[in-house]
């Protein structure tokens, strides 16, 4: 907090060149979209601002996320600019502890009041406070009380934005997301288990260019990030249109690289950039290394059935219930068909035979 | 309710909700009709009708005469555009076959998904030509009742909607596969209970008319 100098010197202090820094602006600006004229708006803007307060909450959550931004790669742009972010409370990596690290979040929030970042990874137990706490706090306390004069949150990773893994059936701690509690404030989804690093600088970074954030999908997720599914833009897209299948993980359709649809990939309902952005610092991404993508952007990814069954499958054991279905069925038509037939004999019993006889009395009186 | 949600119940208890009224809906309506039973046949038998029967099943496809089938050629055509491609977009693509094969056990190959897409556009047509005719053409309009509407939004619906999924129309794709699915389930649900059951009986009917026919020695 003592260190209040504009990112651009911040940054320049750690050795990134000019040139450096106007390419990250620009790969900024394509990644999200905008037109080229931006870039130089995009590092005026980032050039001069003072690093903004950010306090980064983490409730339910496996660290994952934070792994991922601070350890993905050697220092990049998104790296240092991350680490140049005024990051006044992060409880896995603040040096403070106990009582001095609760003093540092409220001293900032005193301070920012209204302007400050919050970011939140973890999902939120509503099921019993004590699920858990932070310094005898529980999470919806310290998520309401932070949320209250922050400028927007940003929610990162698929916990915090829909509730993720603890959110799984049964949900045993009542786990929500975060804007599932807070409805008054701009709210950024940045899902994904866990979600692509570049993705945190660039809402960050627009955040910083324009003061607001950018345009949004219907589930709450940066459109530029999140705007196209794995499937359309996956390199294994041909093999899904010519039919050609990976059926095992290990026959001739796998090691000819063929579409993992049939393995369980979930790449068509599952909206990311890891096709196009990737990992690893552009390395490659899950389906590159033969796995099926786990739709880990999505709400509910852990109940969409198994991760290696067909996304077109049921989530629930369909067999099971047409065996149900054909039991029932065939004793209910058996009886139905058992109660026709008696109905037709007992009226053939009650037939009575007509002579010609009969119809004739009439005629004779 | 997201579509996340949706897609996870249209995939789950929708799914099998539609299952189950299907299985017991169609057993009792086929267990119906074979525990009918027939009067005995006291005549003696002038062939073997099962030969017939088979027989009957197959060549009643094929149009009867050049004659009548010049004078419904329109019928003719669409109607077999969209049975064939409501064939091939149901049994040849890979998702259903993958669905049938968690179902059944077992699978078979399917036909490129363009190939596919091309069925689903032959059968749209067709089936929106139909349509036209039944509203246009005087006699089948007087003799058409909402069932033949409503069997035939059932039955467009999924043809629709996944054409629209495949190809991002309009709404996310996650929404719209979830409509998709729910379609199917409408259709399920609906097919038991209206003229749906045809797929199924007339099958049944072409084997009794060619049976009876065979057994009296007459062309059927």
């Amino acid at each position: 907090m003592s260190n209040n100098k504009p990112l651009g010197q911040a940054l320049r202090e750690q050795g990134v060149s000019r040139r450096g820094f106007l390419k990250f602006c620009a790969t900024t600006a394509s990644l999200m979209a905008l037109p080229p004229s931006m870039v130089p708006a995009i590092a005026k803007a980032l050039e001069s601002a003072r690093r903004p307060s950010v306090i980064w909450l983490s409730f339910q959550e496996c660290t994952g996320c934070t792994e991922s931004l601070t350890r993905s790669h050697a220092p990049t742009l998104e790296g240092l600019i991350f680490d140049n972010i005024s990051l006044d409370y992060h409880h896995t990596l603040q040096a403070a502890s106990g009582d001095a690290a609760e003093a540092a979040r409220e001293a900032a929030m005193e301070e920012n009041k209204g302007n400050y970042l919050l970011v939140v990874d973890g999902s939120i137990p509503l099921g019993n406070p004590g699920y858990s706490t932070i310094a005898g706090i529980s999470n919806l306390e310290m998520l309401k009380e932070v949320a209250e004069h922050a400028a927007a949150i940003i929610a990162v990773g698929t916990c915090a934005a829909y509730g993720g893994l603890p959110h799984a059936n049964p949900n045993p701690t009542g786990a929500v997301s975060v804007e599932e509690i807070i409805k008054d404030k701009p709210i950024v989804n940045v899902p994904g288990c866990p979600p692509i690093p570049v993705v945190i600088t660039g809402v960050l970074a627009h955040f910083l260019t324009f003061g607001k954030l950018p345009e949004l999908d219907h589930l709450g997720r940066p459109l530029a990030f999140y705007g196209n599914n794995i499937h359309d833009r996956c390199y294994r897209r041909p093999f899904y249109d010519k039919g050609l299948f990976a059926n095992t993980f290990d026959d001739e359709g796998a090691r000819k690289g063929w579409c993992l649809f049939k393995l369980g990939c979930k790449g068509p309902v599952t909206y990311n950039a890891c096709a196009t952005i990737k990992w690893n610092d552009g390395t490659s991404f899950p389906i590159e290394a033969g796995h099926g993508c786990l739709g880990c952007s999505e709400p509910n990814f852990w109940d969409m059935g198994g991760f290696y069954n067909a996304l077109s499958e049921s989530t629930m054991n369909l067999s099971r219930t047409a065996a149900v279905g054909i039991a029932v069925g065939a004793a209910a038509g058996t009886a139905s068909g058992l109660l026709n037939r008696r109905k037709k004999s007992k009226a053939e019993a009650a037939h009575e035979t007509v002579s010609v006889k009969d119809l004739q009395r009439e005629d004779k009186s | 309710m997201n579509s996340a949600e949706f897609l996870l119940w249209v995939r789950g208890p929708g799914l099998n909700i539609a299952l189950v009224i299907f299985t017991i809906g169609m057993l009792i309506r086929l267990l119906e009709i074979f525990m009918l039973g027939r009067k005995q046949n006291l005549a003696e038998l002038r062939a073997n009708g099962v030969s017939a029967g088979l027989r009957t099943i197959f060549t009643r496809s094929t149009p009867a005469d050049k004659n009548s089938m010049r004078r419904s050629m329109f019928t003719f055509v669409a109607g077999y555009g969209f049975h064939i491609g409501l064939f091939v977009v149901i049994f040849l693509l890979t998702p259903h076959i993958q669905l049938i094969q968690s179902l059944l056990g077992f699978g078979w190959p399917a036909l490129p998904t363009p190939v596919v897409d091309l069925f689903t556009v032959i059968a749209l047509i067709s089936l929106m030509a139909l349509l036209w005719r039944r509203l246009t053409h005087p006699v089948v309009r007087y003799l058409s009742t909402p069932q033949d509407y409503l069997v035939w939004a059932a039955t467009f619906l999924p043809l629709l909607t996944g054409y629209m999924s495949y190809h991002h129309l309009w709404f996310p794709y996650s929404w719209l596969l979830g409509v998709h699915i729910l379609s199917v389930e409408f259709l399920l649900i609906l097919f038991p209970f209206t003229k749906l059951t045809h797929a199924f009986t007339l099958f049944i009917s072409r084997w009794y008319t060619g049976m009876m026919a065979g057994e009296k020695g007459v062309a059927s």
